[in-house]
């Protein structure tokens, strides 16, 4: 009894602590919140919503209202779970001009669109640390593409697209000297740094990227982006911050000046200019990365050469706009006229006029030049400001009725504001300081509304503790009624930066559930257990594997040599959804791989020893995956055991017997 | 002996739980087959399907038997012999004559359904313990099967 009131005791000092806290979930979830996260078992999520995996390199897809995990898509990251980097197919996925790197920082996700709605083809996602941009097919949820950016360093104000995914736009967040005149003193950062937005170009039909030209920009330090909209279609807007060009102990010294700046800029007059001029050719170096869903296999090619353009000569066609305070993100509304920056040392939120800003550009309402380009008087872009949102706004959201909501970091809350007449209409605390918030479809021209999720940076005691590494937290609110009202948590993988969400209508009837075998193009494909083999070439053996419920042909190999390098090609025969076969090799240092019917994937095994290793079928796949399995013999070298390889023994059945050579 | 009671035992958990995990696989629509199914598998010679009438000509079509000795060696070679012999699932001689031409387009091209309703295509589950796959077949590839077939079987 006494430990029982130890227990109520202690249990009310925490609730009183917790009391101290912003405002405590019990006192912010109100109603029949569970109803409305409920997805009953076999029944589906509403809307697909693709979630930055940040510092795991990975994309995370969750079906919502119910939060539930439905895949992690490997991009940037190897991933041993499946093989991604480690199978020779997806190896080259992975290379830079810096060779072959396993790793990136995953921030902001990029629907693409047609009118300025989501179509649900591709998402686009940007590597922050060695800057790449990648394109993931929605048909496959695989990433089918991966370009380098050179000349850019901290690929953060990265990925945007415009309305009709005709640029995907990438801007920097460190300026660094350039190509050609790179080592310099860190000391000469004003005179020898520069920024660049390079201008990707997206084929309307296959979704390839192309680099056809890099705009080099002033150091500032690039941040978020958005494309216009309707009126503003030409248009993207950038936020930028340390236009004080310091280069050390930026915490201080790129936060003296009142206001940076919201970089306005004419990509469709830029690719006018393009086209027309010749631009200066660096020397620069690239990678460039396609997956092939015919021969399941990527190839990486390395460009060299990349157009460059002078802002200072892109005359009439960039312009800058004071911002107060360090503006992060920089988000148009669904109709294109407002442009909303999120200051976030400030204390107002500007919001800009599209039609101002380009009356201002007529009137040359400029206050003068700053590196060489035409800054507007903030009076004259100005729509309004939101008086006393909060503290810290960052990125803003729209939603299908006119309001807008904006993340505040600093007092950790989601602000619901009119767009028109600029009036906070509601405010939720989140759990705790979250970055970015999205609305689904809160970027397009015809927002989706009904739910935003607030990604937040920090997580503290939201779950059950797991020592000093917690999961970032997300927090799910419906916003279908005049207050937001805040309906469950759930963890992240890694760090969840931005995310888009889409209506689920308009992705799952178009999956692909497994690859014709009969379109295979692999050049180690084994189409059907007769074309199994084994073949040296040298020091080279290739496997032609085939694997189907639930063995593996060929199944019993010998002749391999130490010194050998092995190539096992698995094709998986099954022609059915949700059949994978798994293959693992004992001792062999890399991951599995995972291979999706009819598809073919290479594991390299390099043999360190003598003996017999199995291997093995990792995916279980029937009642009888217990017995997928096999052996080779590994011989010394120079051994007189002879190769051969087989499945079963029907010496005396000659239809079917496998190929005993 | 007591060792293989354990071993037939596990083997009737993996079996069921094996039955269980392929009926929740499928889309909604397949879910309802396999709920209708459970309560009432009717025999039919036919089987379970779209193909309810083929015609078959005494001389065999050698472009469909081509046809159809390709798709064996892609698609069925890894679990069906020619020989009466089991593999993973039964040997082929003499399927022509054990099942109507109809059963057979239905088995290889409406496989899920035919495992959940057709009697005789239980016995076959219950024999092999495996689950045939779907392996993508059309009406085209399914007629050449039945041609490939009556050639193995001397006809």
């Amino acid at each position: 009894m006494k430990n029982y009131i130890n227990y109520v005791a202690a249990t009310l000092a925490i609730a009183t602590l917790t009391q101290c806290k912003p405002k405590s979930a019990s006192q912010v979830v109100t109603g029949d919140a569970a109803s409305k996260v409920y997805v009953a078992p076999g029944k589906y999520d509403e809307v697909y919503n693709f979630v930055s995996g940040g510092f795991s390199g990975q994309l995370a897809v969750y079906g919502l209202p119910s939060a539930r995990l439905l895949r992690v898509i490997p991009v940037f990251s190897q991933n041993p779970e499946n093989g991604w980097g480690y199978s020779e197919e997806t190896k080259p996925m992975l290379n830079t001009s810096h060779g072959f790197i396993p790793w990136d920082d995953l921030h902001h996700v990029a629907l693409s669109q047609t009118n300025g709605l989501d179509d649900g083809r591709w998402v686009f996602v940007n590597g922050n640390n060695t800057p790449r941009v990648a394109r993931i097919d929605l048909k496959t949820f695989r990433t089918a593409e991966i370009i380098e950016l050179p000349n850019s360093s901290g690929n953060h104000s990265s990925p945007f697209l415009t309305e009709n995914s005709e640029y995907v736009i990438a801007g920097t967040r460190f300026s660094t000297p350039l190509d050609g005149n790179n080592d310099v003193a860190i000391s000469s950062y004003k005179e020898n740094f520069k920024g660049t937005i390079s201008f990707i170009k997206v084929d309307p039909t296959s979704g390839n990227m192309s680099v056809p030209f890099q705009v080099v920009m002033p150091p500032f330090n690039f941040d978020l982006s958005r494309a216009g909209k309707g009126p503003s279609h030409d248009w993207f807007f950038f936020s930028c911050y340390n236009t004080e060009q310091a280069n050390t102990l930026l915490e201080v010294n790129a936060s003296q000046r009142d206001k940076d700046f919201v970089v306005a800029i004419n990509w469709k007059k830029i690719e006018e200019y393009a086209k027309a001029n010749k631009g200066r050719v660096t020397t620069s170096k690239y990678a460039h990365n396609i997956y092939d869903d015919k021969t399941h296999t990527a190839t990486s090619t390395i460009s060299e050469g990349i157009v460059q353009f002078d802002a200072a000569e892109l005359k009439g066609m960039i312009y800058l706009i004071p911002c107060p305070k360090s503006p992060h993100g920089c988000d148009t509304d669904p109709t294109g006229e407002y442009i909303v920056a999120g200051g976030k040392l400030a204390a107002t939120i500007p919001v800009f006029s599209f039609s101002k800003i380009i009356k201002a550009i007529e009137g040359k309402q400029f206050d003068a030049e700053f590196a060489g380009l035409p800054v507007i008087k903030y009076e004259a872009a100005l729509y309004g400001e939101v008086p006393k949102p909060g503290l810290g706004p960052l990125h803003t959201e729209f939603d299908d009725k006119g309001n807008a909501y904006t993340s505040m970091f600093v007092s950790s809350e989601v602000v619901k504001w009119n767009i028109k007449d600029l009036k906070v209409i509601d405010r939720k605390p989140t759990f705790y300081s979250l970055g970015h918030l999205m609305v689904v479809g809160g970027g397009t021209a015809h927002p989706y509304g009904k739910y935003l999720v607030a990604y937040n940076k920090i997580t503290k005691d939201r779950y059950l503790p797991t020592g000093p590494e917690l999961s970032q937290s997300a927090q799910l609110f419906d916003i279908s009624g005049e207050k937001m009202e805040m309906l469950s948590d759930f963890p992240t993988i890694g760090e969840p930066h931005y995310a888009q969400a889409i209506e689920a209508s308009k992705i799952k009837d178009g999956q692909v559930r497994f690859f014709k075998i009969e379109d295979n193009k692999h050049p180690f494909a084994a189409k059907g257990e007769k074309e199994s083999k084994v073949v040296r070439t040298g020091n080279r053996i290739d496997v032609y594997a085939t694997c189907i419920r639930s063995h593996f042909s060929p199944d019993n190999i010998e002749g391999i040599q130490l010194g050998d390098e092995v190539y096992f090609h698995v094709t998986n025969l099954e022609q059915d959804w949700d059949v994978p076969h798994g293959f693992a090799i004992k001792g062999a240092a890399t991951a599995e791989l995972l291979v999706m019917p009819g598809e073919t994937c290479t594991l390299k095994w390099t043999p360190d020893r003598i003996g017999v290793i199995p291997f093995y079928c990792t995916d279980f796949c029937s009642a009888l995956h217990q017995e997928m399995q096999g052996y080779m013999r590994v011989s010394p070298k120079g051994s007189t055991v002879k190769l051969k390889w087989s499945l079963g023994d029907f010496s005396s059945d000659a239809p079917v017997a496998a190929a005993t050579k | 002996m007591k060792k293989q009671n354990i071993f037939l035992l596990s083997l009737t958990a993996i079996l069921s739980s094996a039955i269980m995990l392929s009926s929740c696989g499928g889309s909604t629509t397949e879910v309802a087959k396999t709920d209708s199914a459970a309560t009432a598998p009717v025999a039919n010679p036919n089987g379970v399907g779209e193909y309810t009438h083929v015609d078959i000509s005494a001389a065999l079509n050698e472009d469909m038997v081509t046809k159809g000795k390709g798709i064996f060696e892609l698609k069925c070679s890894a679990c069906h012999k020619l020989t009466d012999a089991k593999l993973v699932g039964p040997g082929w001689a003499g399927v022509t004559k054990r099942r109507t031409p109809e059963w057979i387009m239905n088995m290889v091209t409406n496989t899920d359904a035919m495992l959940n309703q057709d009697p005789e295509a239980q016995k076959l589950l219950e024999l092999c313990l495996v689950r045939m796959p779907n392996q993508g077949l059309n009406g085209e590839d399914a007629r050449s099967m039945v041609e490939f077939m009556r050639k193995n079987d001397g006809q």
